[in-house]
């Protein structure tokens, strides 16, 4: 474990830093959001010359996509990149490494402390420029600020967990301190060996944010109670679920849901003239397309318990379907059965993938 | 119009639970006759969905048997499929399907008496709890 001091804010040492990778030829490319000047949208780009790094946002409150899910299959390309990322996309591809859908071999991963992401609507209509000075003050004050995502302000999981380098942002720092990187593994030291900056061996003091994680906590509280009270039980289930429109937007944009065909798309759900003739003689009508439903209790049971929360799946829903704050939830619930943390480590085996001899004598 | 009768969609793996029923059957063991059996390879092969599946279908109840812990025909997989099953009760919680309607339980193709005890079982529970409400949009 070791630390860089850089006399510079964070978001500008991690530019440096993010720099001196790409001129140095320590990485082949940089994965970070970026902020298109003319149009002033945000995208996560993919970055080889630092002549374009003027553009990068590394620290955004934005998510587009979830960097962990894109990550992962440029993983295999073989290149070296150097990936910026929120902790839940962090554990996201450390999820998907596991599923063998990349690899953590060729990669630098950067990480930061967050204070939550916009919703996607306010990154795209502008108003979150007008709200971003607000967020940063709160952020700052290790508060939970209002406008971010739901999923944001209920995770319990905003410290990165060992990424190669990592930075505390807004609300984690101590006053007067400037970028200060810190160092886990070797395939760090060794990347940062010529870097610039003041060294020491100083370790990152979680206490820092202890207040947000209280607040955190009860926010987390606020949505759970929440998602009992409104999505739970067959009403709450129909009331909920029930607006889906059957885009499965929700699976396509979620990290984990990495079937190249999936079961609900495939042929095991073609209905056929029968089906539906038999089902409509019992109940007379049908709604279309069938099992919207069905597709959210199949995710549940498939995939639940490696949820991140990072709230793609919500900010994507053309409905308004709090598709993210469900999962959280019933996803605690499983993950917990096995004391899983999705994410958490690479060496921690998905649950369903493996089996002790001696468990759950309840069942049967 | 006929008294309310439960429907209770039994999944047997081949090996034990299928064959523990046939026992029951050659033995001549009374058992209500309210189950519908699905002949599956393995207990392994049971996707938590073809439970939600068949609810939504209409079925009251659903029980699933495979072999003991230990003795399953390929090894692990009972072990792999009571983890599922695990992870399955939580959610069928709070979606507000009551506990008792879907059921597991191990029996062996040397336990035919169990076999009737296990489906008497379920078939009474399922018929305190009544008609199952359905898993389906108002269309």
């Amino acid at each position: 474990m070791s630390s860089i001091s850089i006399d510079k804010s964070v978001a500008m040492g991690l530019k440096d830093l993010l720099g001196y990778l790409l001129d140095s030829d320590k990485v082949d490319s940089v994965l970070t959001m970026r902020r298109i000047p003319e149009t002033g949208a945000w995208d996560l780009a993919l970055i080889t010359d630092s002549g374009n790094l003027g553009e990068a946002e590394p620290l955004a409150p934005v998510m587009t996509v979830n960097a962990g899910k894109e990550l992962s299959s440029l993983s295999l390309s073989g290149k070296r990149i150097a990936a910026v990322l929120k902790p839940c996309e962090l554990r996201a591809l450390i999820e998907r490494v596991k599923r063998e859908q990349g690899s953590l071999q060729n990669l630098l991963t950067i990480s930061h402390t967050c204070s939550g992401v916009f919703p996607l609507e306010q990154a795209a209509d502008g108003s979150m420029n007008e709200l971003l000075p607000k967020y940063e003050k709160v952020a700052s004050m290790g508060e939970v600020p209002s406008s971010v995502r739901d999923t944001c302000k209920a995770c319990q999981h905003f410290i990165p967990v060992h990424p190669d380098i990592m930075l505390a942002s807004a609300g984690a720092q101590r006053p007067g301190e400037g970028c200060v990187l810190y160092l886990e593994g070797g395939k760090a030291e060794e990347a940062l060996r010529e870097f610039r900056g003041v060294r020491d061996d100083r370790v990152f003091d979680p206490s820092s944010l202890d207040r947000t994680a209280a607040a955190r906590k009860k926010e987390r509280d606020r949505l759970f109670a929440r998602v009992e009270n409104d999505c739970s039980g067959l009403d709450g289930l129909l009331n909920v679920f029930g607006k889906c429109v059957g885009c499965h937007g929700c699976s396509r944009v979620c990290p984990i849901c990495y079937c190249a065909l999936c079961d609900f798309e495939s042929m095991n759900f073609d209905y056929n003239l029968p089906y539906f003739e038999e089902h409509l003689s019992r109940r007379g009508a049908l709604r279309l397309p069938p099992d919207t439903v069905m597709f959210h209790l199949g995710r549940l049971t498939h995939m639940s318990f490696s949820c991140v929360g990072c709230g793609m799946c919500s900010d994507v829903c053309p409905v308004g379907i709090p598709v993210a704050a469900v999962f959280s939830r019933t996803g605690e619930r499983t993950a917990s059965l096995f004391d899983y943390v999705p994410g958490r480590s690479l060496t921690e085996e998905i649950p369903v993938m493996v089996f002790k001899e001696e468990e759950f004598s309840e069942l049967g | 119009m006929s008294e309310w009768q439960p429907r209770i969609l039994a999944i047997l793996c081949n090996w034990c639970s299928y064959a523990g029923a046939d026992l029951a059957g050659v033995s001549r063991i009374q058992y209500p006759p309210n189950i519908r059996v699905v002949r599956v390879p393995c207990s392994g092969r049971v996707d938590p969905l073809f439970i939600l599946k068949s609810l939504q279908a209409g079925f009251d109840g659903v029980l699933v048997s495979g072999c003991h812990p230990g003795d399953c025909h390929y090894i692990s997989g009972n072990y792999v499929a009571r983890r599922r099953f695990a992870i399955l009760k939580p959610l069928l919680e709070f979606v507000g399907i009551e506990p008792d309607r879907v059921q597991f339980s191990w029996i062996s193709a040397g336990e035919g008496e169990r076999f009737a005890t296990v489906v008497t079982k379920v078939v009474e529970d399922v018929r305190k709890l009544g008609p199952s409400k359905r898993i389906v949009k108002k269309a």
